[in-house]
């Protein structure tokens, strides 16, 4: 493109510093350019008759990539052009992205406050007609709040003393084949989960499905992810801390309890309550463990139970729009529950953060 | 528990120091490295309880466990394969990962890179928060929003595309193996981003601007420094997110009308995954029809270690030469 420079320079020979620079385009030119491939992608759009929004999208979305690589590498050279390339597939990528998520954020509320109100939340499914409006997910919160407490129970102190023998006491073989098998547990499928408490628990030792079965395949998925965050936060204390406790004479196991743990709680605590953010929404186990219940059973040692995700799954299934109505208002209520535990979770991780 | 044994006065708070006399440091000693053994135990008990289970079914089975395209499991032989079943999981998890990367890369460097500041904290919080979205709720937008907007790309696919036979399409509700691995793809992106944001962002500063110095756009800046740095991360990333896609139950139930059969057409319904199977057939499976799900989801195990490991494995090479930390 250095014609364009020759060609240039002797137009304006009274000034030598813009023969230096290729010419730009101006600072608005991707703005335009969007808007440009924007109304060409509608205009097709309309003149082919094409039925989905989708396809005008990828259309303009395809145009806006071809016009700004013509159009910088006309004006600005090829390595301009390419740079350009880049930034707006980047910039599509992101806008290509976004559609698809902020629709299921979209869909869940504005479908799921048609029927959310206090009455859904307070009664149960128990006598309902799933063909009818009505109903509610009580047993279904309930059963979630149990089991996800059990699970914690279980796997809140096993992780957090697993992640302490890691950082304060691991060494040699055994250190690394725990850190090894959490590393291979984060992995395991919910659903494996939920089969293997099922061939153990259900299969082997007899006893029936119940909200603790289900609280057991969670615990199993929960443990990896609460020995990772603690052990993170619990490296991130300083060494002088546990030097300076242990000078005064302080046994370790009381340096650990009253200084290290209470340095790392914020962090252990996000950690932990991400964790249950996270299998607050896992239904497989649910399914195979727990088995589902239309009724309030508030023992979760015996008898079926229902979870939220379970219930969406349920609702889902039963394949009418009242049901659809019911899955939409729990999955908004489960969202928002799994929301309102991150947010909190980083809150917390920010207002204990170690300041430096 | 020897606790007042050491005969030594002069030395009792040095024995404190390092934690073995102390009776309360044994005590917490124990019960940290009990707790440590007890999740080894617990590995290998599922390890053994679902080859266990596993292997009677299989003893049950009157076809070949790996080879057939039948799941008769509550019939009187039990007939099982898993042929189709490995198959539609890892096709459609493959598809999800090819989906999903590039476009995950895109908005991880979009965070990282091209996003004005403003936007790029806000947006990575937002990014984080969806990867928290539960699968059922992935799954229920998937099979009431999505399945009825792909018939439209579908009939344009097969219009197209449809003489390769891969992407033919008879019509009808769009409930094929293609779909879920659409939804898996949309699923597996947030986990993806995050991970690749985080691998970016730790790209050496200097050479950044060492190359923008020299002249170097801000695309050539990514290719020479950012992404060579943050290629590990990246597959890692992807590995992780193959692992989910290939264990997600719910979502890929939801949006998969199953059937036995390896189908040349990505589009039309069929096919089925390991989880989904299991989700499926589970209320209706007798004793053996348990088993014998109990051993495809032992292969789905199996499946998920292995690419699990394959991504660990890559990320501790990576942290050899990396060193930065935040």
């Amino acid at each position: 493109m250095s014609q364009t420079v020759l060609a240039e320079a002797p137009v304006e020979p009274a000034q030598p510093a813009p023969s230096l620079r290729r010419p730009r385009l101006p600072r608005w030119a991707p703005l335009g350019l969007a808007a440009l491939a924007a109304a060409l992608g509608t205009g097709v759009g309309l003149l082919a008759g094409l039925e989905s929004r989708l396809q005008w999208g990828l259309m303009a979305a395809l145009l806006y990539v071809v016009l700004t690589v013509t159009v910088a590498g006309a004006v600005e050279g090829a390595r301009q052009a390419r740079d350009r390339l880049a930034t707006s597939v980047i910039w599509v990528c992101f806008l290509v992205a976004v559609v698809p998520l902020a629709s299921l954020l979209w869909e869940t509320v504005a479908r799921g406050v048609q029927v959310l109100d206090g009455y859904f939340l307070t009664h149960s499914m128990n006598g309902v007609i799933t063909m009818e409006p009505g109903g509610g997910i009580y047993h279904a919160l309930i059963g979630t709040l149990e089991q996800v407490g059990l699970a914690t129970l279980i796997a809140a102190p096993i992780g957090l003393l697993t992640a302490v023998y890691l950082v304060e006491y691991g060494t040699g073989r055994l250190a690394k084949a725990v850190t090894f098998f959490v590393d291979v547990m984060t992995g395991v499928p919910s659903i494996v989960a939920g089969l293997f408490v099922l061939s153990f628990w259900i299969i082997i030792l007899d006893f029936g499905y119940s909200g603790f079965a289900g609280a057991m395949a969670l615990a199993i998925l929960m443990m990896p992810i609460v020995v990772r965050s603690t052990e993170e936060m619990l490296r991130l204390v300083p060494n002088e801390l546990r030097e300076a406790s242990l000078a005064l004479g302080v046994p370790k196991w009381k340096t650990i309890l009253k200084v290290v743990l209470p340095t790392a709680v914020g962090g252990i605590t996000t950690g932990v309550m991400l964790a249950v953010a996270r299998v607050a929404g896992e239904s497989a186990p649910v399914l195979l463990l727990v088995f589902g219940s239309a009724q309030i059973n508030a023992n979760p040692f015996e008898g079926a139970q229902s979870s939220l995700p379970y219930y969406i799954y349920e609702q889902w299934a039963n394949g009418n729009a009242p049901s659809y109505d019911r899955a939409w208002a729990a999955a908004l209520v489960l969202i928002a529950f799994v929301m309102i535990l991150n947010l909190v979770a980083r809150g917390i991780a920010r207002w204990k953060a170690p300041k430096h | 528990m020897a606790t007042d044994t050491p005969p030594a006065p002069a030395t009792p708070e040095q024995g404190s120091a390092r934690g073995v006399t102390h009776r309360g440091d044994r005590m917490f000693r124990g019960l940290s490295r009990g707790s440590g053994i007890a999740l080894l135990v617990l590995m290998a008990a599922i390890a053994v309880f679902l080859s266990w289970r596993a292997a009677l079914a299989i003893g049950a089975d009157e076809a070949n466990f790996l080879t057939s395209f039948e799941w008769d499991a509550n019939a009187d032989p039990p007939r099982f394969g898993i042929a189709v079943l490995a198959f539609g999981t890892v096709v459609s998890s493959l598809i999800a990962m090819v989906l999903a990367v590039p476009v995950a890369v895109g908005i991880a460097l979009f965070i990282s890179h091209y996003a004005p500041r403003r936007l790029a904290t806000p947006l990575g919080y937002v990014i984080d928060l969806l990867a928290a979205v539960p699968s059922i709720v992935y799954g229920l937008w998937g099979a009431l929003f999505l399945v009825p907007h792909l018939t439209g790309l579908y009939t344009w696919l097969d219009e197209y595309l449809g003489w390769t036979g891969l992407f033919a399409y008879d019509g009808g509700p769009a409930r094929s193996l293609f779909t879920a691995a659409v939804l898996l793809a949309i699923m597996i992106l947030p986990i993806v981003t995050n991970v690749s944001r985080e691998v970016f962002r730790q790209s050496p500063k200097m050479q950044e601007e060492a190359a923008l110095a020299l002249g170097a756009t801000r695309w050539e800046v990514i290719r020479m420094s950012v992404l060579p740095f943050g290629r590990s991360g990246v597959i890692s990333a992807s590995m992780l997110g193959l692992g989910r896609a290939l264990g997600e139950t719910m979502a890929v139930a939801t949006v998969l009308s199953p059937s036995f059969l390896i189908k040349a057409s990505l589009l039309n319904p069929g096919g089925g995954t390991f989880a989904q199977n299991i989700a499926a057939g589970f209320k209706e499976a007798g004793s053996t029809g348990r088993d014998a799900l109990i051993a495809s989801g032992l292969v789905l195990f199996v499946i998920t270690l292995l690419v699990n490991g394959a991504a660990r494995l890559i990320i501790a090479r990576r942290k050899e030469y990396s060193g930065a930390n935040a």
